[in-house]
């Protein structure tokens, strides 16, 4: 591997490793918040728990998030200084506004939420983690915008080479970013979602499977009481039941959400990067209709070793154009026109190093883009599917006493996960050669784009790539098990793990009774300082 | 029309200030961890000064980056690819410390929590120390060719700065926390701390002084050599006051001395935003390094409005979280019964 081959592989482990913590922190923030809310407004104790819990459990992927985000933004810089140079006009701003307008924003706030339960009056306290939740959708929308500005150049003029931004609105209201920031947010909340489900789910099994709730003659839930486990009451029924019913609902409308937007976005791929969604279908020849299956040997250079086995047609003009007829272009007649308009060999300049005057491959991995594209639709209609089915199951109050039920409910909560990272790989792969993607738009820049082998750094070595995805990827794979423990032991103390006032007062029903906000006065003086304390 | 880039030339030196400022004290305190306190309850006591600030306080780092990034594409660009492996350290040392404040209190076990003390400590040492060579060699000088790309293999950016630098900011972060200890919390942890700002002061600011001074001897002003005389006083009031115990000038004080420093150094080589020490034809300047007029402007006027804000709001938590903590009021440590056996997964149904 050379130092290309070794930055591409850095940047995509950590990217995908950054975006398991980020949407987990984008969807659960936002449910927190209004779990919170619904506190405030009610006082009703179950709310209180509910926000505790899952707040705790934010956290502790919150600063997953944080961590592995500061490595994004060194990375552009440290191993593609070639590309910061090319694009540092238009594509710095949204980084730095990030962090100027979103970054500081989410940091603050959430500090504020966390430590300040007791310093903050409850409808500021509740106000903070809104702003820290806003802020962190905006932080999104700016590093969408980044993105989007290399999927789908535009407001910009070449000048000495580079491209200068010209119009700033075109580039905050690139139709690419428009369509993508909804698609990623309701990406995240699909993860929220199956994270509630699944872990509200194994809380009901086990009350059932410890005889602490029981199914009456009619088939609906009796809520009951283990006195000997702290928190493990009525209340903490209604924590999970609601929590079940929460994350369900949160998990079907989210993959409506990701339908709806990611149609909009296919069909703008479609006139955007046409390769890209040749790809995505391994369609050698124009044609109509969608592949449920094709066989063969994807990743050969000669795309007619693929053969569609299961065809569906009209569906494929469907999600390009909206009907069911116009023929949708396939590998073999984009190549040529690929070529024609962006050479058939890379340029004999220095940039590009070994590879310079080698013939372009203007198609992108097929097996990663065909089943990419498959698993992120694929893993997406099953945690939907999957929690309308929970749904229904639960219906009467609880869940069944199967536990192969209870380990799928649990394992499920990956799905979502594994629809997201299909679906930034699917995109981002499907992008090669291009790290800025050409704009074909008759009004589009055609000329402003960079190919991934330009984009390294030139002056970092092949063995300083190799230090640091090998120190990145071990301290992440050390850092991915440590997390994963943390929250199962969370998960595993239930609300008390994140209500220490639970297990010290177990008779005492004052929680209950405290009226929500404004239930501060039988705090001790020590509390002032600090509510919460590391 | 060199205006612009003359204004994001400032807001980058007012943008590391601010992160020398606020996160000096919390990469400081990180380094005390295993320095300063003496047992568990003391630890506690120290990173619950910084606990609702310290993260804040690093987007500050993470501004200045995009900052120079957007305003000065080459500036990032060779600096960042020049400094990999340093700069590989920075990053590892501060997702360790990130985590390990999160985490640490999370199991209850001495061995856990001396693990993520000394990721805490050693992360806070080669953040401060990392980020310290970076900017002592962003004023000094790197190997660039032409193109801005390091030559010379992969540690061809080392010299006797980088190290005097990365001294000149982990001894200003300790001295920095010692003043935010004493301004932060009371009893023991308070006193001790005053006494140890009063006793190290002249130390812990020496390798500053002396990258300040070298930086003046290189390519020293009439206006910067006059800030660098002038910071004096400050150090001097600050050590001052810490003896009266007037805690709270002594912090403020020692960050007047940081603001003329900083601007000591950063006025100095200016134009100059990285030399290379090659041949002063490739140097990357403000002129040459730097974004569009157009690109500029719109950053200006978002950071015009988006700046003061975040101060107006980072102050407010301060306030909020001003009162002092001290080991009375760390509560303790919260363990918990699982409600739920691990075997759940393991046995069968």
């Amino acid at each position: 591997m050379d130092a290309l081959e070794i930055a591409r592989w850095q940047f995509g482990i950590t990217t995908v490793y950054h975006f398991m913590m980020v949407p987990l922190t984008i969807g659960l923030g936002l449910v927190v918040a209004v779990i919170q809310t619904a506190w405030y407004r009610t006082g009703k104790p179950e709310y209180l728990r509910m926000t505790k819990f899952w707040g705790k459990l934010f956290l502790i992927n919150f600063i997953m998030g944080v961590a592995t985000g500061i490595v994004q933004e060194f990375q552009f810089g440290m191993a593609w200084s070639e590309y910061s140079r090319f694009v540092g006009d238009v594509f710095g701003a949204p980084l730095a506004l990030e962090a100027l307008l979103a970054f500081f924003v989410e940091s603050t706030f959430l500090g504020l939420w966390i430590f300040g339960w007791k310093q903050l009056k409850p409808a500021i306290h509740l106000v903070c983690l809104w702003v820290a939740v806003i802020g962190s959708a905006l932080s999104a929308y700016f590093i969408i915008v980044a993105n989007s500005w290399m999927q789908h150049p535009v407001g910009v003029e070449m000048v000495n080479g580079r491209p200068v931004m010209t119009d700033a609105w075109a580039v905050f209201t690139n139709n690419t970013a428009l369509v993508a920031v909804p698609h990623t947010l309701f990406g995240a909340l699909a993860v929220a979602g199956g994270f509630l489900l699944g872990i509200a789910w194994y809380h009901l099994w086990r009350r059932r499977h410890d005889g602490v709730d029981t199914v009456g003659a009619d088939g609906r839930v009796v809520p009951g009481e283990d006195s000997r486990i702290p928190g493990r009451d009525r209340t903490d029924y209604s924590v999970w039941i609601r929590s079940l019913r929460i994350g369900a609902v949160v998990a079907m409308i989210s993959f409506a959400g990701t339908a709806v937007t990611g149609d909009l976005q296919g069909k703008l791929m479609f006139q955007q990067q046409p390769m890209k969604m040749a790809a995505a279908e391994a369609a050698c020849h124009d044609g109509t209709g969608f592949s449920v299956l094709s066989v063969g040997n994807v990743g050969s250079k000669n795309c007619d070793d693929v053969v569609a086995v299961i065809e569906v047609p009209g569906i494929l003009s469907f999600l390009a154009k909206g009907d069911f007829t116009t023929e949708v272009k396939g590998v073999n007649s984009l190549l040529p026109e690929y070529k024609a308009k962006y050479g058939t060999n890379l340029p004999d300049n220095p940039v590009y190093g070994d590879r310079a005057g080698q013939e372009i491959q203007y198609v992108p991995v097929m097996e990663v883009t065909y089943w990419g594209f498959r698993m992120m639709i694929g893993f997406g209609g099953l945690a939907a599917l999957a929690a309308l089915v929970a749904l229904w199951i639960t219906r009467k109050g609880t869940v069944p006493e199967s536990r192969w039920l209870m380990r799928l409910a649990v394992f499920g909560i990956l799905a979502p996960f594994g629809a997201n990272a299909a679906g930034w790989i699917f995109t981002e792969m499907g992008r090669q050669p291009f790290v800025v993607a050409p704009n074909p738009d008759p009004s589009g820049i055609d000329q402003v784009f960079m190919f991934t082998a330009a984009a390294v750094s030139p002056g970092v070595s092949a063995g300083e790539l190799i230090a640091s995805l090998v120190a990145l990827t071990a301290v992440y794979a050390v850092l991915l098990v440590v997390e994963v423990k943390l929250l199962v032991k969370y998960i595993r103390g239930g609300v008390v793990s994140a209500m220490p006032e639970l297990a010290h007062a177990p008779a005492d029903e004052n929680e209950d009774r405290t009226p929500g906000p404004g239930g501060t006065g039988e705090a001790k003086p020590a509390d002032d300082v600090l509510a919460f304390a590391y | 029309m060199e205006l612009l880039p003359t204004i994001w030339f400032i807001a980058i030196a007012v943008l590391w200030t601010g992160y020398l400022f606020l996160e000096g004290f919390d990469l400081g305190v990180g380094m005390l961890m295993k320095l300063f306190a003496r047992n568990n309850t003391e630890r506690r006591v120290l990173l619950n000064t910084i606990g609702p600030v310290w993260d804040g306080n690093e987007v500050w780092l993470l501004t200045a980056g995009g900052a120079t990034f957007a305003a000065f594409p080459l500036w990032y660009a060779s600096l960042f690819s020049a400094l990999y492996l340093p700069l590989l350290v920075v990053l590892l040392a501060l997702i360790f410390r990130a985590v390990a404040f999160e985490y640490r209190g999370k199991v209850d076990t001495d061995s856990w929590r001396n693990r993520w003390d000394w990721a805490i400590a050693l992360g806070s040492f080669f953040a401060a120390f990392g980020v310290g060579a970076a900017l002592a060699l962003t004023t000094t000088g790197l190997p660039l060719n032409a193109n801005g790309d390091r030559v010379g293999g992969p540690l061809a950016w080392f010299s006797g700065y980088a190290v005097l630098g990365g001294f000149a900011v982990v001894g200003f972060s300790l001295l920095h926390a010692l003043a935010f200890l004493a301004l932060k919390t009371d009893g023991d942890v308070r006193h001790r701390a005053r006494q140890w700002f009063v006793r190290l002061l002249p130390v812990l600011l020496l390798p500053i002084a002396a990258w300040a001074l070298a930086i003046q001897f290189l390519d020293g002003k009439p206006l910067t050599w006059a800030a660098v005389v002038l910071a004096v006083g400050p150090a001097a009031a600050a050590w001052l006051l810490a003896r009266k115990g007037s805690e709270g000038r002594a912090f403020l004080f020692l960050g007047a001395f940081l603001v003329l420093g900083t601007a000591s150094i950063f006025g100095a080589v200016f134009p100059v935003v990285l030399p290379s020490t090659l041949d002063s034809a490739f140097d990357l300047t403000i002129s040459n390094a730097s974004s569009s007029n157009y690109t500029l402007g719109l950053m200006s006027i978002v950071a015009a409005f988006g700046l003061p804000l975040v101060i107006a709001y980072q102050a407010w938590t301060y306030w909020v979280f001003r009162r002092r903590v001290s080991a009375a009021h760390i509560p303790e440590a919260h363990s918990f019964l699982p409600a739920v056996a691990a075997k759940a997964f393991t046995t069968k149904g």
